[in-house]
């Protein structure tokens, strides 16, 4: 058996549907992640130590846990409890959620990376506490994480195809539906290989060259 | 709940796929990334390019869509594999390119006179990265390996949407014949999250080992560096 060209082209607007889902999922998801995130971390740092270890178990339980049964969680328990959502939305949020957790640990060590001195320098400066975070603290952690949240955002995308699994259109998903009608899989699979190869390449020539421009040493 | 816990003998067997794949995929990773990992620290600019095409392929992509082609589209040409062997594939393939740009990184890592101290002991090639360099460089490599091999247990799940019974296959089966939604996926969750915790020991445990046999201390937050080492995304450097 060989490459069917003709074939190809013909699917290719299939293709092309599933990845507006493949899209969509990643990027809200994304927004999601890094406001969550942000949310998470700061969580973590409340003075009661209870509640600090309630959230870190939390996190930790999310990011140590697949997203495929966390996907079925989110799109068959819910509906259970009376909220009905679409098979996009609870692939996007759990997308989102899931990797939150991975945000906020980069978050972490983006703040832990401020120099001591910083701080230092605030409570020399008698600088409140909102200050403190908004003009000092955030701006220079979040710089040095702008690549390393590039990363996750590749990640993501690449995680993107496991929505199948509650039956979001996304690419696979497309691509195997075509594949299915003619029993064809070799061009339709390839073909959702090699953009994801593409699309990797690219993202993460972009994100080294944040790299270069964020370097903080 | 009790209907679902009854079942623990399913429960059981797909736990025993679900481990067995995790141990099966992360042997052959480790293997990958030591090789391809060495070569990217090569002199010869196409060994380095080996290595090059190797973590940007399979880095690249999706461990599913990996699946799918070694499931789907390959028997068309003739290639076909039990389903256990592409799923084990797809992972080792996937995670030991992550893993490579972590051995390199942790090779290139090591500091530089120590490399030009082989040189001036008349080192071989095997002797220098076997005595000096991996010893060394194996210390940096432990807590990302330790946050790889977690990353491929929850990569493991993929199997069930191919026909592998495992944890999560076993999840969806037990929802479907019970009806009991929230205990069958929350059950799993935990399950997952107990597995997760003890490889979790175990690397703790070997990072301890390790740091202690180079007289290291171990730093008591993970830097930056680290979690972008161990990121799903690109690599080191």
């Amino acid at each position: 058996m060989s490459w069917d060209w003709h074939y190809s082209g013909e699917i290719l607007p299939d293709l092309l549907d599933g990845l507006r889902y493949t899209l969509t999922a990643t990027l809200l998801g994304y927004v999601i992640a890094l406001v969550l995130g942000l949310v998470w971390t700061l969580l973590r740092r409340s003075p009661s130590r209870v509640f600090n270890q309630v959230v870190r178990w939390v996190t930790e339980f999310i990011r140590s846990t697949p997203l495929i049964p966390q996907l079925y969680f989110v799109f068959f328990v819910l509906p259970a409890w009376g909220v009905t959502i679409g098979s996009l939305t609870a692939g996007t949020i759990t997308l989102g959620v899931h990797y939150s957790t991975y945000t906020a640990e980069v978050y972490r060590a983006g703040i832990a990376d401020v120099p001591k001195g910083q701080w230092e320098a605030c409570t020399a400066l008698n600088l409140p506490r909102s200050r403190v975070w908004l003009d000092v603290v955030l701006p220079q952690a979040i710089r040095r994480v702008i690549p390393t949240l590039g990363n996750y955002l590749i990640a993501m995308f690449k995680d993107s195809p496991l929505l199948l699994a509650i039956n979001v259109a996304e690419l696979l998903f497309s691509a195997y539906q075509v594949g299915s009608k003619t029993l064809q899989f070799l061009e339709p699979i390839t073909m959702v290989g090699l953009l994801f190869v593409l699309v990797s390449v690219i993202s993460s020539i972009l994100v080294r060259r944040l790299e270069r421009r964020y370097a903080t040493n | 709940m009790s209907e679902v816990l009854d079942s623990y003998p399913q429960w059981l067997d797909g736990a025993w796929v679900t481990i067995r794949l995790t141990l099966l995929g992360g042997a052959l990773a480790l293997v990958l990334a030591l090789v391809f990992g060495m070569a990217g620290t090569s002199r010869h600019a196409w060994v380095r390019g080996l290595n090059r095409v190797y973590v940007e392929f399979f880095r690249g992509n999706a461990t599913l869509v990996l699946l799918y082609w070694f499931f789907y589209a390959l028997p068309l040409i003739g290639l076909r594999f039990s389903t256990m062997f592409a799923a084990v594939l797809a992972l080792g393939l996937n995670v030991g390119a992550y893993g490579a740009e972590v051995v390199r990184g942790s090779i290139n890592a090591v500091p530089k006179a120590q490399y030009e101290a082989t040189i001036a002991l008349n080192f071989t090639p095997f002797q220098r990265m076997r005595r000096v360099l991996l010893p060394q460089a194996f210390a940096l490599m432990l807590p990302p390996f330790g946050n790889l091999i977690i990353e491929l247990m929850k990569g493991t799940a993929i199997v069930s949407l191919v026909g592998l019974v495992d944890l999560t296959r076993v999840s969806k089966n037990i929802q479907g014949s019970t009806g009991q939604t929230v205990a069958a996926f929350t059950v799993v969750l935990v399950l997952y999250f107990v597995i997760a915790q003890v490889l979790q020991l175990f690397v703790r445990y070997a990072e301890r080992r390790v740091d202690r046999m180079l007289g290291r201390r171990l730093p008591a937050e993970p830097s930056l560096g680290t979690i972008a080492a161990g990121a799903p995304g690109a690599g080191v450097g």
